[in-house]
């Protein structure tokens, strides 16, 4: 790591500032928000980066309690697989086509499904036993800046092209929020727990924030069509040129990413194994007797020798 | 099968015995209960034309308040001589100890509702202008999910420091897509404006969602140290 | 480190390969193995903080080790609940209930039926079962005789008791240790984690020392030391 790292935070430093150019003097002004919309080329990268890293963190903690046992480990390979085959097909069905909401392509839902297998045995490889824990710590604390960056552009970049700093029925915002809420609550349990278990509680923690992002969803695009509500963001579709400095602009978030989670997964790693030494070491006095001159020398319960 | 209800069943008469023993403690739930109404009624004026619209809201997060302090409380008992020890190591299965608390808490907060309601439509005039029978599933499935998932965290936070800072902390996140719900399909009912009918079944697929989850994740919380 | 002298005989009954017990930065047990034999009753000392009462909860499946293995029975300690009765120094009573409901709540997680059994183990520790006064406002050598009726109950083959004696008074104590007695006659496997070793002398079979996570040493009696230094 001592030397692959600073040449990629050079790179990367390069790429940022690259992407910066891009932005702000590359891609063409908005016809209707003028310059300011440019946030967005900070805005929208945080917040596929956040989520990218908050489905790794899901992935990992899924299989995290998945692994305490061999039976469980088997059963979960299995759904996954059978989720990625049903993904794959299904959307092609003519019924299931039908079903889907508008804007949401078969091939795009296919491909969702196999990545979603393939990360997960990827993962499993390159991330055996308790890494998949250090993987998960280390994920949801870099998702957590990221998706902070997310709350804090959205509404700088609201009230001056809305007026308004926030709307309750913005999917995309709310969803965010809540997403946000979840994993700092997420990073508190696992500070504030006693227990010796905290990894597999802060897995449940996180199971149970993954099944809650659907239903946050749903139930916030039902409440706007009742009551309709600005847009942030707006919708359609977006000039080519545009689109093309936003991906350049997330590939440049997403090596910086890594780059912070490489960092943050190699301290978590040093940490444990000097709390492990530390911990094997505790109870040791100094010039330690050995077994066969314990009886001699073991103090106070056994009496005055 | 019939040894997992008889337990649960034990446990949740033995709950509710040793409840009605100390009546101190639900007494004064129920005057905090009765405080909770009465500060929402100082803060947000009744005879406000906005408050109609609003009152949906006050009145879960009336429950939500009453709901968290009654939470706080399912596992003290538990704790205390280290009960929860003797649970362990016996060979019953922790889901029939988790459903006789989520049972005894849905009872328990269904009581603390079914006070503050008739004191909401009191203080703020209230006449339910959509059908009011829709008020009842709204009621039912709300409370479940509150306390499913409620029951479920204080466990969870039984094993971490400032635990009762931390029960509101995790199920408040988790709890909003239902609360969204609740209050939605209320005001929907209340002001007759809109269909609740959505939000219902938004409201039992998230209990459906949740309980299972807790069904099959509950013996690793119990059994963490 | 070398393993400590094993006492001979038996089937093990229970085995323990390098237990590792680690909470964050302390290791309460830094590696133990050993085995023990059926029918026997086994003293285990040691100061505060060698490690043995993560090992009795440990064998209780109420700890989960951090490397290492622990079979009791052949099988896993939770799967051998069954056949497993645990004592704490906190009595795992609900202090509201009188001692017979209690039990009765207990017998149920067990499977066991009716009253009679409740009745016939709250006799059997010396305690009245029509008392009605909650536990919480028993005395302590009460509370502890009440504590043992709810860990043997389910008549399990192996009893792990952490400080049965603690606060004890003598009465109680020798009614106790003679119940113990009775108990390994009549083959159980019973653990005794006490800093009062003297009132298990003529009971023990063998006597386990813990020093630093570890077993140092295991023996048939207690060094004439100890009974001198213990008595008043």
């Amino acid at each position: 790591m001592k030397k692959a790292f600073p040449i990629l935070a050079a790179l990367t430093a390069l790429f940022l500032a690259y992407a910066f150019y891009e932005a702000m003097f590359v891609a063409p002004t908005d016809a209707l928000q003028g310059d300011v919309y440019r946030i967005i080329y900070y805005h929208v990268p945080s917040a596929w980066t956040a989520f990218l890293l908050f489905f790794i963190n899901f992935i990992a903690s899924v299989q995290y309690l998945a692994n305490a046992k061999p039976s469980t480990q088997r059963a979960a390979k299995w759904i996954v697989i059978a989720i990625g085959i049903a993904g794959a097909i299904a959307p092609f069905i003519p019924q299931v086509k039908q079903m889907l909401p508008p804007g949401m392509y078969p091939s795009s839902v296919a491909t969702t499904a196999l990545i979603i297998v393939g990360l997960y045995f990827l993962i499993g490889k390159f991330f055996p036993g308790q890494s998949l824990d250090v993987l998960a710590v280390t994920t949801a604390e870099v998702g957590v800046v990221f998706c902070t960056i997310v709350l804090v552009t959205g509404p700088i970049w609201a009230r001056p092209v809305w007026g308004i700093w926030w709307a309750p029925g913005d999917i995309r915002l709310t969803s965010t929020l809540v997403l946000w809420l979840i994993y700092v609550s997420y990073l508190v349990l696992r500070r504030f727990s006693d227990s010796a278990q905290t990894q597999k509680l802060a897995a449940v923690l996180a199971v149970f924030g993954a099944l809650d992002v659907p239903l946050v969803y749903f139930s916030i695009w039902f409440f706007r069509t009742q009551h309709p509500q600005p847009v942030i963001g707006g919708g359609g579709s977006m000039d080519p040129r545009m689109l093309n400095v936003l991906l350049i602009s997330w590939m440049a978030f997403l090596c910086f990413a890594f780059l912070v989670c490489w960092a943050r997964y190699r301290l978590e790693q040093l940490r444990r194994e000097v709390e492990e030494a530390e911990a094997l070491e505790s109870l040791r006095e100094p010039g330690a007797p050995s077994a066969q001159t314990s009886k001699a020398k073991v103090p106070l319960s056994r009496g005055p020798q | 099968m019939r040894s997992f209800w008889s337990i649960t069943m034990a446990t949740l008469t033995k709950d509710i015995r040793l409840e009605w023993r100390s009546k101190d403690a639900l007494n004064a739930m129920l005057f905090f209960s009765l405080l909770v109404v009465v500060i929402f009624v100082f803060s947000f004026d009744p005879l406000a034309e906005e408050s109609r619209h609003i009152v949906g809201g006050l009145i879960w997060v009336a429950f939500l308040f009453a709901a968290v302090v009654a939470l706080n409380q399912t596992w003290a008992r538990e704790l205390r001589n280290q009960v929860l020890d003797a649970y362990r190591v016996s060979p019953a299965p922790a889901n029939a100890l988790f459903v006789a608390k989520v049972l005894g808490n849905f009872i328990f907060v269904s009581l603390l509702e079914a006070l503050m309601a008739p004191l909401f439509v009191i203080f703020y005039n209230l006449r339910v202008l959509g059908p009011a029978w829709q008020l009842m599933p709204v009621a039912l499935l709300g409370t479940w999910a509150l306390v499913v998932n409620g029951t479920f965290f204080a466990a969870m936070s039984v094993r971490t420091r400032s635990r009762e800072l931390m029960l509101p902390l995790l199920l408040f996140p988790v709890s909003i897509p239902a609360v969204i719900s609740m209050v939605a399909a209320t005001t929907s009912i209340l002001t007759g404006e809109d269909s609740a009918h959505f939000y219902i079944v938004l409201l039992l697929t998230y209990d459906v969602v949740f309980t299972t989850a807790c069904l099959g994740l509950f013996d690793t919380v119990l059994q963490a140290e | 480190m070398t393993n400590p002298p094993t006492v001979p005989t038996g089937v093990p009954f229970i085995v323990i390969e390098g237990l590792i017990k680690q909470f964050d930065r302390f290791a309460a047990l830094r590696g133990v193995t050993a085995e023990f034999d059926a029918g026997k009753v086994h003293v285990i000392l040691g100061d505060n903080g060698a490690g043995k009462t993560t090992l009795l909860r440990t064998l209780a499946g109420l700890a989960h080790p951090t490397r290492g293995t622990v079979s009791v029975l052949g099988k896993n300690p939770h799967d051998a609940c069954r056949d497993i009765g645990y004592m704490a120094h906190p009595s795992l009573l609900y202090d509201e209930m009188s001692g017979l409901e209690n039990l009765r709540y207990f017998a149920r997680l067990y499977d066991i039926a009716g009253d009679s059994r409740c009745e016939q183990v709250i006799r059997s520790v010396g305690l009245d079962p029509e008392l009605s006064r909650p536990v919480g406002k028993y005395s302590q050598g009460m509370r502890q005789r009440m504590s043992l009726a709810r860990a043997i109950l389910h008549d399990p083959k192996i009893l792990l008791l952490d400080e049965p004696f603690s606060n004890v008074d003598v009465h109680s104590a020798r009614e106790m240790v003679g119940l113990l007695k009775g108990m390994r006659d009549a083959g159980k496997s019973i653990f005794v984690v006490t800093h009062q070793a003297t009132l298990l002398e003529g009971v023990a079979d063998e006597f386990v020392w813990m020093q630093a996570g570890q077993i140092v040493d295991r023996t048939h009696h207690l060094a004439p030391e100890i009974t001198r230094a213990e008595q008043p």
